[in-house]
């Protein structure tokens, strides 16, 4: 079995398995309560907050945990929307953004405000004049996404962030789900406002995520309620989703530190393989791309037809992002980045992990070539 | 000594099986249930199995049963929900006084937009009149939000009847049932009810998830932005491992209710003998009927609630003051207020005592002799 499908979710590390069960059944208390059981789990929730902020270069109160990415996007995007609606109601995003952030952006443009959807080359990333050029003095908010989760284009942030350190009115909130423990994100130096991250892309679980919310940046809660995470997010805190989250961050760092220039090795060796292969497009920029996800085309061949062929040798890959794989368009982003309707309709992901190994790779190269030459084979007959 | 943990209406300690079904979920099953390949599927046969549990336990179809990351998210998502989809309608709301805060300050974020609230009265035994919200009804309400039992009190409101009443009215009507789901007989075939919230952390559940119930035909503007999960009803990766919790949370208190309610109504007046036994000054709090079994809300005169909470703490007696939201603040509680008037003693007098399941009899006499000790040494001084 081969999983290449990283990017839609990851496999929870048993470690972090591990802290769920214990965290669920020894600290079952809610930390709101006063008594000692909830003091008892505050404190803990306490620990894994200071933990996160440590793991992120950031302080303990510029993290409030949340559901998940959709949840981190919609909140930081609509909560910075609508604090700052009297400031401005103008937004900067990007053609490719994440659906959880595009169709926040779209909600907002129904209810008055003006977005700018910067367009990206074919390498998919936007250009830094361009942005530049868009900003206005009535610029609330610039959302972009860090590395793209269907072809793993890197926009240029860190430069973003320096343009933007001198306009204290306008926000800065980076969708990092795709990119955490991947590519490198700098929040320690506080010129990034808000940024956003889901536990189940990194081997934590489902329904788990945070938000960065820069000290002293405000912005209105997505749900009212009870007082937790500094009124910012209402509801009782899931607890050992929280700790098993965070312990995975931590691994995914570590792994960072001895895997990655393997993981770089595999989508090269990857690369390489899938070159040679007759009619292949791949839509994964070359340079400046995140090393776990590589999109391509192969002409003649429908990506769901890619997909359960093989499917059928136990390898799995997807057409598009997980979120909107149902719909049978064309992927937005590939259309974005200037690829054909037909070569958009065809094409598949592949993303790896730092779970990947170099027999997977090997073997995902053979199988896939046969499984294209057997497809060939039964078209032409 | 372990403490005697009678909180169980902050929150409960997960189920040995539901914690078991969800570590399988996790280990057998993590795939993500948009992925078109078999993994995905796998994850999507598991969720929708699961809902369809929860649809049936409710006397529903499946796809009425949205999957949120809990009370609050569900209430917010219902409240907020209706009053957008609905805004040409009509701008009038009616609430209680005594919801939970993720209803209250939800109600109170609308009237910052505009919309216009009622937070109807209530009765010495937390109830309301049927001829109040007869008369706060207008034709231009569009939304009624009534919680079906109190979290402090317990007392459950006339949910058939207000269900019936707003049948021939264009008003919606969501009830929050976060507290009595699994505690009573819920039924929404029966009961003409729109929308319904609960969470799967007050049945002995995980935290982080619950749903909201959305009758056939009720349209709700979408919330939370993004892929299309849940029916394009709510984005986000679905939360498998927590759905599957859920579920099973779900089944168990539905097998032992019967019993369960005859243990908590049995601890109940193993209480009360204590308290009147011990001659101590008390009164319960609550409608003397109809009533949440697991709650049981005991007014002490004279002994300070803060100072109580403290000594039985120390003993080792876990119970609270109000909702646990509100804990960390020891404010006089909204709902004793509504029931008795601002300044009432009740208000700053009155412990919450919630029932659960692994609760003996001997832990609640222990609790009670306790109970009966602490307030016998505050009364006096």
């Amino acid at each position: 079995m081969i999983y290449f499908d990283n990017s839609a979710t990851t496999k929870p590390y048993p470690e972090a398995l591990d802290t769920f069960l214990k965290v669920a059944q020894n600290y079952y208390a809610n930390p709101s309560s006063i008594h000692r059981l909830g003091s008892q789990s505050e404190e803990l929730l306490k620990r894994s907050r200071q933990q996160a902020a440590n793991l992120l270069q950031v302080s303990d109160k510029e993290i409030i945990f949340t559901s998940g990415g959709s949840e981190g996007n919609n909140l930081a995007i609509k909560g910075i929307a609508n604090y700052f609606k009297d400031r401005g109601k103008h937004i900067i995003t990007t053609e490719i953004e994440h659906a959880s952030s595009y169709l926040a952006c779209k909600q907002l443009e129904k209810e008055g405000y003006e977005v700018t959807y910067l367009p990206v080359d074919s390498e998919g990333k936007i250009s830094f004049e361009q942005l530049k050029q868009s900003l206005r003095k009535d610029t609330i908010l610039v959302t972009l996404i860090h590395v793209n989760n269907e072809v793993g284009s890197i926009q240029p942030i860190s430069e973003v962030a320096d343009l933007l350190k001198d306009k204290p009115t306008t926000l800065l909130h980076v969708d990092h789900v795709q990119g955490v423990g991947k590519v490198p994100l700098d929040l320690s130096q506080g010129k990034i406002d808000l940024c956003t991250i889901s536990g189940h892309k990194f081997h934590g679980p489902k329904g788990t995520g945070l938000l960065y919310i820069r000290h002293g940046v405000n912005l209105s809660p997505l749900f009212a309620g009870g007082s937790q995470e500094q009124g910012r997010r209402a509801g009782t805190e899931n607890l050992p989703g929280i700790t098993a989250m965070v312990k995975a961050l931590r691994m995914t760092l570590e792994f960072k530190k001895t895997h990655f220039s393997e993981l770089k090795r595999h989508k090269e060796k990857l690369i390489q393989g899938l070159s040679t292969i007759e009619g292949i497009t791949i839509h994964t920029p070359k340079n400046g791309s995140a090393p776990h996800i590589i999109n391509i085309s192969i002409k003649g061949l429908k990506a769901e037809v890619l997909v359960h062929a093989l499917e059928e040798k136990e390898v799995y890959v997807s057409t598009k992002s997980a979120c909107s794989s149902k719909d049978q368009q064309a992927s937005r982003i590939l259309l974005a980045m200037g690829v054909s309707d037909s070569d958009a309709k065809q094409a598949i992901r592949l993303s790896l992990s730092y779970q990947t190994t170099a027999e997977e790779v090997d073997q995902f190269l053979k199988i896939l070539k046969t499984q294209v030459a057997d497809l060939r084979q039964v078209m032409r007959s | 000594m372990e403490p005697i943990y009678l909180d169980h209406a902050a929150t409960t300690p997960i189920h040995p099986k539901v914690l078991e079904e969800m570590i399988r979920a996790y280990e057998t099953t993590p795939g993500n249930p948009s992925s078109i390949h078999r993994f995905g599927r796998d994850a999507r046969k598991l969720i929708e199995r699961s809902r369809d549990l929860v649809a049936k336990d409710l006397g529903t179809e499946s796809k009425q049963i949205v999957f949120t990351s809990g009370g609050t998210e569900a209430d917010n998502m219902a409240i907020i929900g209706t009053a957008f989809s609905r805004k040409d309608k009509g701008k009038h709301i009616i609430t209680t006084k005594i919801e939970h805060h993720a209803v209250l300050k939800t109600c109170e974020y609308l009237e910052t937009l505009g919309f216009e609230v009622d937070y109807l009265n209530v009765n010495e035994h937390g109830v309301i009149s049927m001829e109040d919200l007869k008369n706060a009804l207008r034709d231009d309400t569009i939304l009624v939000s009534i919680m079906y039992g109190n979290n402090e009190v317990g007392s459950i409101q006339p949910i058939r009847d207000i269900a019936n009443l707003l049948e021939s009215h264009q008003a919606v009507f969501h009830t929050d049932a976060v507290q009595a789901y699994g505690s009573i007989d819920i039924d929404v075939q029966d009961t003409p009810i729109d929308l319904l919230s609960m969470t799967a952390h007050k049945i002995n559940g995980p935290k982080g998830i619950g749903f909201l119930y959305i009758r056939k035909g009720v349209q709700l503007d979408v919330y939370q932005h993004g892929g299309e999960q849940e029916r394009k009803r709510r984005a986000g990766t679905q939360n498998v491992p927590g759905i599957v919790g859920l579920a099973k949370a779900v089944l168990l208190s539905k097998e032992d209710l019967a019993p369960r309610t005859e243990k908590y109504m049995h601890f109940r007046q193993c209480l009360l003998d204590i308290f009147d036994e011990s001659g101590i000054e008390y009164k319960v709090n609550g409608d003397p009927k109809y009533f949440l079994p697991h709650i049981l809300n005991v007014y002490f005169p004279g002994a300070n609630v803060e100072t109580l909470l403290t000594k039985l703490d120390l003993a080792g007696v876990a119970v609270s003051s109000g909702s646990a939201c509100t804990a960390g603040s020891i404010e006089p509680s909204h709902v004793l207020s509504a029931m008795f008037g601002k300044n009432a003693d009740e208000s700053r007098h009155s412990i919450r005592i919630s029932f659960g399941r692994d609760l003996s009899l001997e832990q609640v006499k222990e609790a009670g002799q306790m109970i009966v000790k602490s307030v016998r040494d505050l009364v006096k001084n």
